[in-house]
């Protein structure tokens, strides 16, 4: 590393202090140089700022600047990652900050953003709507979810992945998890040895539930068979697609089989560490999956699991820009191919599972891979998670079978007469009341145009507005694209734009076509996820809706 | 750069219906480039790592479910490329049409001239389109960054990143529409990393960087690149051996570059190389 100008202002004692209770005491042998340690260590980054943020309330330029002294990251670059971070502040302000969602489930249920409070997008807490988060630095700080009691599941039968919670086995016992049947797919897993596992899970037909529905054992096989020794396990727990919650009930409530999972997974593709990365705005989840991490060194077997956490930003979610993140830099999504399986996270192989799809790898590994294939139908194997929110009775967390009706889940969660539904938020598709038979299947929804998604069921009643959810939409993607690449920085813009003058009435001419190419750019030539969908559910609304029309 | 000669295997695609062999490792654009396909570039440059962000390169790949970056695309045996389609043509037209409406293009001639040949209609968006709006940024007396000309190719983090020059005095801050190059905190380039070896200059397509005496020229309206000749020599200042272009505008030395072709500097030159030659006018 060059020799780097550093910011002059130092930082205060109590920023130091929460700085180095993540990086260690500094070794400061010879004047401020850094150690060998410390100029390896920039993946800390996110840490350390996190630490002052919680310690002071915001990063000062004395926190910045110390960070990058302790990490050899030159201040330019620090400044960057900082300022891409939404709840980051680079900007004193008080110790106690609310967050307050606007976002589509909760606007739904009139969602208000009072005096001081900071606007924020869907913050996971949809059945509760309307949500808030709070924030407070300090000695003690700590983070609070509002309301902050957890519904009872609203569903009692017929549940896999969630049995554990619906019986209410103690998220923080270890004794409990173990008692409930916890860790007897682990030992069946070494007992079958890597290969075997994998070819259970690729019997099973099991697809990830973070959205794209790949196949879980075409991963894990082509992360076993590469020649580079060193790899990585990651679960994906940056849950932040509008609507979703399901990761969110699963770790606060049944922490302990992820650990499992994600120990299964590292065994199976010969990974020597995982790592976790939850979002911010999930406090409960990140003490309860540091306290199973904790407790279960001894089933682990020397396969080290670290959590990380997010600061703010939907794109991490993407699987490349969640590895930058982790790596201490700006949460841009690299192109691909290379595919994390070979060029993943640190440049090494690595398999990355949504928490909801290492669930299945439990249930695959107690059943058999033939068994579990044998739920649900020929393209979509095993059961799902759907979050109901927005005008239902029972909004909340459901499991069924791949291959029920939108109609069957509708009526388990009460909904009343319906206008539309989202499935799979705001990077999803909106239905109209029409197409309410639509079988809940990867390939059913595909051959309808619409997606699965990350399971996300938004209810519409015949009360509730359309075009402010698409407003909603236009600007949550606005907000959350990382910037780095044309189509989605402006594309993005252009949408809303064209859509606030939809909305009231005054739209240029050919304004729907100019949507419609903006659409397409952004599908075709965005180089992640975020862009190439940032106008599904517009384009849905107009096409399945008429809205506009 | 003397290049070793070793066995490199070569594979065929197809371009646009045309057979092509290139070296394993090639992108797609050396495909294209080697069969005359011109092929628009913006954030792409010769001598940096390609990050392919402004997307105006893209190309159609069978199979592919989207348009692919030829840029860095990495060519495969059997693939079958076309660079002309509806579908690619489209995309670049709008890439360039979105690029057009947010920022400052009238010092960026490779994107005027490519917004020419694709019919791209920057003014479609409207009059109350978004744009991109910073002030000039004057702090010194060497150069001037004006960010609304600026189309976030990252060239200028490269170059003054791992890429060329190790100084890591700019990064990209800030998220989406306000993302934008800075320094930490926004501090002043004295204030800095900066060593003012102007290699940010030489990769800006768009003239968001610019040497001082080519910006006030310009407010005066004096520059005048078409009356410019291009006198090619060697740098006196130390040993390296530094290919110098000064460029000469009615026998005053205005500009200094070093070709990007160049073996020993890519393109690159340190403040003396790059600016000394004010001291030619104090003689």
């Amino acid at each position: 590393m060059a020799d780097l100008k550093l910011l002059d202002a130092p930082p205060s004692d109590a920023e130091r202090a929460a700085i180095d209770a993540v990086l260690g005491a500094p070794v400061e042998a010879n004047g401020h140089r850094t150690s060998r340690a410390d100029r390896t260590s920039r993946h800390l980054l996110l840490p350390a700022l996190r630490a002052a943020q919680r310690r002071v309330g915001w990063v000062s330029e004395g926190a910045l600047g110390y960070a990058s002294r302790r990490l050899s990251v030159p201040p330019a670059e620090a400044y960057g990652v900082a300022t891409f971070y939404a709840l980051l502040a680079l900007e004193e302000r008080p110790a106690d900050v609310t967050h307050a969602c606007t976002d589509l489930s909760c606007a739904l249920k009139g969602a208000t953003v009072g005096p001081g409070e900071h606007p924020s997008p869907c913050l996971g807490l949809c059945e509760r709507a309307p949500a808030k988060y709070r924030t407070v630095a300090g000695e003690a700080p700590f983070e609070e979810q509002i309301p902050a009691e957890s519904l009872p599941l609203p569903q009692r039968e017929g549940l896999r992945l969630l049995r554990r919670i619906a019986d209410g086995v103690d998220p923080t016992s270890l004794d409990a998890y173990v008692a409930a049947g916890g860790f007897e797919a682990l030992a069946r897993a070494r007992e079958l040895g890597p290969d075997a596992v994998i070819s259970e899970v690729t019997e099973s037909r099991l697809l990830g539930r973070g959205g794209a529905a790949f196949p879980t054992g075409t991963k894990w096989r082509a992360v076993r068979d590469q020649a580079e020794q060193t790899r990585y396990v990651v679960c994906n727990a940056d849950e932040s697609e509008p609507g979703t919650f399901k990761d969110r009930v699963l770790m606060e409530s049944d922490p302990f089989a992820l650990v499992e999972a994600l120990t299964i997974a590292g065994f199976a593709t010969g990974a020597q560490k995982g790592y976790v990365y939850i979002r911010a705005e999930y406090p409960l989840a990140h003490l309860r999956v540091q306290h199973a991490i904790d407790e279960t060194a001894a089933y682990r077997d020397g396969f080290e699991l670290e959590l990380r956490i997010g600061a703010g930003a939907y794109v991490c979610g993407e699987e490349t820009a969640l590895f930058q993140s982790i790596e201490g830099k700006r949460g841009e999504p690299r192109n691909k191919p290379p595919f994390p399986v070979e060029v993943g996270l640190f440049g090494l192989p690595t398999a990355v599972n949504n928490v909801e799809t290492l669930f299945n790898v439990l249930e695959v590994l107690r059943i058999g891979g033939a068994e579990y294939a044998e739920t649900g139908t020929e393209g979509s194997a095993g059961t799902r998670l759907f979050c109901l929110s927005g005008c239902v009775e029972r909004p909340g967390l459901y499991e069924l079978p791949f291959g029920a009706t939108l109609r069957e889940l509708l009526e388990l969660a009460g909904a009343g007469t319906i206008k539309a539904v989202l499935l799979g938020g705001a990077a999803g598709a909106f239905v109209g009341p029409d197409q309410l038979d639509l079988r809940l299947t990867h390939e059913d929804t595909r051959a309808a145009g619409v997606t699965l998604g990350s399971g996300v069921v938004i209810v519409y009643d015949d009360e509730a507005e359309l075009v402010p959810a698409l407003l909603r939409i236009a600007e949550f993607f606005r907000d959350e694209s990382c910037g780095q690449c044309v189509p989605c920085r402006v594309g993005t813009v252009r949408q809303e734009e064209a859509l606030k003058r939809l909305a009231a009435g005054r739209p240029h001419e050919g304004e729907l076509h100019t949507l419609g190419e903006v659409a397409q750019v952004m599908r075709d030539a965005s180089i992640c996820g975020l862009g190439q969908t940032a106008a599904n559910a517009v384009e849905s609304a107009i096409a399945n809706l008429k809205v506009f029309s | 750069m003397t290049m070793l000669l070793t066995a490199k295997k070569m594979i065929e695609l197809t371009v646009d219906g045309q057979a092509v062999r290139v070296f394993e490792g090639s992108t797609i654009l050396d495909a294209c480039r080697q069969l005359g396909i011109e092929t628009p570039t913006l954030c792409y440059g010769d001598t940096l790592t390609p990050v392919n962000v402004c997307r105006v390169c893209v190309v159609e790949l069978e199979g592919a479910r989207t348009l692919v970056p030829s840029c860095s695309r990495i060519a495969e045996a059997g693939m079958v490329v076309h660079t002309d389609s509806e579908r690619v043509r489209t995309s670049r037209r709008l890439v360039l049409e979105l690029l057009g409406s947010s920022v400052d293009l009238s010092t960026a001639p490779e994107a005027l001239a490519y917004i020419e040949e694709y019919d791209a209609k920057p003014d479609r968006f409207g009059p109350d389109a978004a744009r991109v709006e910073h002030e000039v940024k004057i702090d010194n007396d060497l150069y001037v960054r004006d960010y609304s000309k600026c189309i976030l190719c990252y060239r200028c983090v490269e170059a003054c990143g791992v890429d060329h020059q190790n100084t890591f005095a700019i990064a990209v801050a800030g998220r989406g529409f306000d993302a934008h190059i800075s320094t930490e905190l926004d501090v002043t380039l004295p204030e800095s990393a900066c060593v003012y070896c102007g290699n940010c200059i030489t990769v800006c397509p768009t003239g968001a960087l610019m040497s001082k005496r080519e910006y006030d020229m310009r407010q005066d309206g004096t520059w005048d690149e078409s009356a410019q000749e291009v006198v090619t020599t060697v740098c006196a200042f130390c040993g390296v051996g530094c290919n110098l272009e000064l460029h000469v505008q009615e026998g005053e030395i205005v500009n200094g570059t070093s070709p990007d072709d160049h073996d020993v500097t890519l393109g690159n030159l340190c403040v003396k190389g790059r600016f000394g030659y004010r001291f030619v006018e104090t003689h």
